[in-house]
């Protein structure tokens, strides 16, 4: 079995599976019960300034979506930070961490954008013996109408300016926790860095209503017939958020940046995947919420047989690994060449890659009075519509063809050497060949 | 063991009511309506499916099935009705595992088919259970057309052609409209007094009159139909049951499963139906099989089903046959009933197995029997019909028979499988054309 030891920033956990800020790590007593389930590391429910705390409402929190059979693929929360006195939380962590010394505890800090502020809350942490601290530039409802959540993440100027403030009155590691709400996620991040924060952590949920009643024509949740806004989370916002880890670990900018990936991760291969776009560790939430604490035990499991299977012996040797083939799309060589291909064997003649291809791609595929579907190559522009409904896997595949032949749909003979956009004839803009 | 399991001859009472109620009891339990979802999410939505092609009544299933899953059941069942106006029946009695459930993409690839009778009934309850009728009538067309025969297929020739604008008047010689869908199948597969609940649905359209009690021949002679009315559409079922052909045939205790199911429907205490302790049911059908299941929960001791050819050959599909299997019903083929014993009443029943081309093979054995089912197919029964074909009505293109402005569908025309669904298809089409027809 893999070591699936994690050093983030020097901050050693057991494990890369850090539950995140969320209402799962609000107290000791879920906190405690996820450490025992096996979790590496627990970012506590973001504390607010000392004084009342802030308060929830008394309707749904959470709205969702389902797959099949109910399975929950999208959660939204309008949830708000802790609403339990700061000195309950602090007792509460210095507790559980003095009996969890291997365990990573970081403490999620949201307060108004004054020195002062940030300065106070920072020495009460401090004092839990904490690993270190995330800041909450991330929650898109209540706490950014008030100034601060994403209402900072999406001013790259403010989250540079608290970075440092963290830095110049802490030792302490600091995360930023980066909001998705915003357009170009490299801007806060390269703000990050700069203001000294050791880490970026992303993505806070996205901005979203879940769905509308159409009886009460209010969107859900719905709370006394209105509803608001909230952040969405899941296996549904996995694909952003697998960009966003990209766009900032292969900014030149910001490369070599620690990343913390938080988005969907239900299973150790979503976790993989994050780690492979250069997240040196994962936070959970939702698989949490929806499957109970023990869930990281299937990725503790996942991730170290998969290891084994790839001969790493840590969890660094996967960090970045796909980063170098993340390009953008000009980049793409427009010299390969690929062309679907249906296993007649698997096929199970439901005609979804007919229906597909026919209605709305480029009309490659054939259909013979006894269901027999083939693809036409003199057609196929290897879109992989095809093999995405299909629902068979394996059944439809891309073929690249060889360098040499001759690609029937153009009449082009298939070249070896690699051209992309750049250099391409109908591109106004190319650069000349040298 | 119950008490009187071990009785001899036909007695009632050989289960109490309550093993009796649990019996009797949905064969297929409705759906509810999480289990509807998941179910109703299996569906690959296929481009031009084949399940759609093997249902007689082309009903377009993916569209149904999918107004499911979107939470529509109500339109799923007018998608379903608008072909087939008595799909609710269908649902239950459809051999589906022969029909669409058997080309089901789903079968091919984990030999787990969509539930697609499942959904059919499910969507269908749905809807019935809001009293509405969702179909109209047209304007009045003034034309009058008979149907005889309240069956499958008379009734959704009626409902056709009351929706097309025509009055209808229906005649069936039972004493209550249904025709198989009431007297003809196994109780555990349509409970609660669907079959009636159904015609009364049906009915809502309006424009149709039910007479019962009227036998054509008896009450009813087709001439005065044709007199009276602008359209006869024949679909009066197969009314006779073939004969074994034995000696001691009319012994007591041998009697035709078809009167048995049809006693067996309409009874309304169980437990004062009575049943042989050992009960031998001739015949490879879906009759012979809905005989020999309900002799056995009934509370039969023993009870065989012989049949004279291979397992293959027979009517009952797989799931029936294995159906009786599991409720304990010896099936014994490759075996032909040579002799009655008995004095007076049946006693022993003889068979000789029979080779694959039913040629004798000397070999002979004796099934103790106190009461004997006969099953092995119906016939056309009456006088005065239009043109027959191998024993059944000939029809051409839609129901057209020899007799102008008479048609004919159903179990008593010739070609097509001998099925409700079959049934309904031809009723329904048959009314397209008698419409063409009359306002051509």
């Amino acid at each position: 079995m893999a070591d699936l030891t994690s050093n983030f920033i020097g901050i050693i956990s057991p494990n890369p599976f850090w539950l995140a800020s969320a209402p799962p790590t609000d107290k000791e007593y879920n906190v405690r019960r996820a450490f025992e389930a096996g979790w590496g590391g627990v970012v506590w429910k973001t504390l607010g300034e000392a004084g009342p705390p802030v308060v929830n409402v008394n309707g749904p929190r959470y709205g969702a979506i389902w797959g099949a059979d109910r399975r929950l693929l999208g959660l939204n929360n309008i949830e708000l930070i802790t609403d339990r006195p700061l000195e309950v939380n602090l007792e509460e962590m210095k507790r559980v961490k003095r009996d969890w010394p291997d365990r990573a505890l970081i403490a999620s800090l949201m307060v108004p954008v004054n020195e002062d502020a940030w300065k106070d809350i920072l020495h009460r942490v401090e004092d839990t013996g904490c690993d270190g601290v995330e800041l909450n530039f991330g929650c898109p409802h209540g706490m950014s109408e008030r100034g601060m959540g994403s209402a900072v993440g999406q001013v790259p100027e403010y989250v540079g300016q608290v970075a440092h403030w963290c830095k110049k009155h802490s030792d302490l590691p600091v995360i930023v926790k980066l909001t998705p709400n915003i357009t170009d996620i490299r801007k806060p991040a390269q703000a990050a860095k700069e203001g000294g924060a050791d880490a970026v952590s992303l993505i806070n949920t996205i901005n979203s209503i879940t769905s509308v009643n159409l009886d009460l024509f209010a969107p859900e949740p719905t709370i006394d017939g209105q509803g608001a806004h909230g952040g969405y989370c899941g296996p549904a916002v996995k694909p952003i958020a697998l960009n966003m880890v990209a766009e900032i670990a292969r900014d030149p900018a910001t490369a070599g940046l620690p990343i913390s990936g938080i988005g969907g991760v239900t299973t150790w291969r979503d976790a993989a995947e994050f780690m492979a776009l250069g997240a040196g560790n994962v936070q959970v939430c939702t698989a949490a919420m929806t499957y109970g604490f023990k869930v990281v035990q299937e990725m503790i499991s996942g991730l170290s047989q998969y290891m084994d299977e790839k001969g790493f012996t840590s969890v660094d040797q996967l960090v970045g690994r796909a980063v170098p083939n993340v390009v953008n799309w000009q980049d793409l060589n427009l010299n390969y060449i690929a062309k679907a291909k249906i296993n007649q064997d698997e096929c199970i003649k439901c005609g979804r890659c007919f229906a597909a291809c026919e209605d709305t791609s480029h009309q490659a595929i054939s259909m013979s009075q006894d269901r027999v579907f083939e693809v036409k190559d003199d057609e196929c522009v290897a879109c992989n519509l095809c093999v995405n409904v299909c629902p068979i896997e394996g059944c439809i595949t891309m073929e690249p063809m060889a360098a040499g032949a001759v690609d029937p749909r153009t009449g082009q003979v298939v070249k070896e050497e690699y051209a992309n956009w750049t250099t391409h004839p109908n591109n106004p803009g190319k650069c000349a060949a040298e | 063991m119950s008490e009187n399991a071990l009785t001899p001859g036909i007695i009632a009472g050989r289960l109490d009511a309550a093993s009796l109620a649990e019996n009797f009891s949905d064969l297929h339990p409705p759906l509810d309506d999480h289990e509807a979802l998941v179910a109703a999410d299996r569906c690959y939505f296929c481009h031009d499916a084949p399940c759609m092609t093997a249902c007689p009544t082309t009903i377009d299933i993916p569209l149904f099935i999918r107004q499911i899953a979107t939470g529509t059941p109500e339109a799923a069942a007018e998608t379903i009705l608008n072909q087939n106006i008595l799909g609710g029946m269908c649902a239950r009695v459809c051999p589906t595992e022969t029909l669409c459930e058997e080309v089901c993409v789903r079968e091919a690839a984990e030999g787990k088919p969509v539930l697609i009778g499942q959904l059919q009934r499910y969507a269908t309850d749905v809807l019935m259970a809001t009293g509405k009728h969702p179909f109209a009538r047209a304007e009045p067309t003034g034309k009058k057309v008979a149907v005889v025969g309240a069956g499958p297929a008379g009734l959704a020739c009626a409902h056709r052609l009351a929706m097309l604008g025509h009055d209808v008047v229906v005649f069936d010689g039972r004493n209550k409209p249904g025709g198989l869908n009431e007297f003809g199948i196994a109780s555990y597969k349509s409970v609660d007094g669907f079959a009636e609940r159904e015609v009364d649905w049906l009915l809502q359209i309006g424009g149709i009159t039910i007479k019962t009690g009227k036998r054509l021949g008896r009450e009813v002679a087709l001439a005065d139909l044709r007199a009276a009315y602008d359209a006869v559409f024949l679909a009066i079922g197969l009314g006779g049951v073939n004969a074994l052909g034995l000696a001691g045939e009319d012994k007591d205790g041998l009697s035709d499963a078809v009167d048995f199911i049809a006693e067996l429907r309409q009874t309304g205490d169980l437990t004062k139906l009575p049943i042989g302790r050992d009960v031998v049911v001739i015949g490879g059908g879906m009759t012979a099989v809905d005989a020999a299941v309900q002799a056995k929960l009934l509370g039969a001791l023993n009870v065989s089903l012989v049949y004279r050819r291979g397992r293959d050959r027979m009517n009952a599909s797989r799931f029936e046959q294995d159906l009786a299997a599991s409720k304990g019903v010896r099936i014994i083929t490759n075996a032909a009933p040579v002799a009655v014993h008995g004095n007076g009443a049946v006693r022993e029943i003889e068979f000789e197995y029979t080779d694959n081309d039913l040629n004798p093979t000397g070999q002979t054995f004796r099934l103790p029997a106190d009461q004997v089912f006969k099953a092995i197919g119906q016939t056309l029964e009456g006088d005065d019909l239009p043109v027959l074909e191998a024993r059944k009505i000939a029809v051409t293109g839609p129901g057209r028979t020899s007799v102008e402005r008479v048609w004919a569908g159903g179990d008593c025309a010739a070609g097509g499988d001998d099925l409700t669904v079959t049934a309904v298809a031809e009723g329904r089409d048959t009314a397209i054309d008698i419409h063409a027809t009359l306002v051509g």
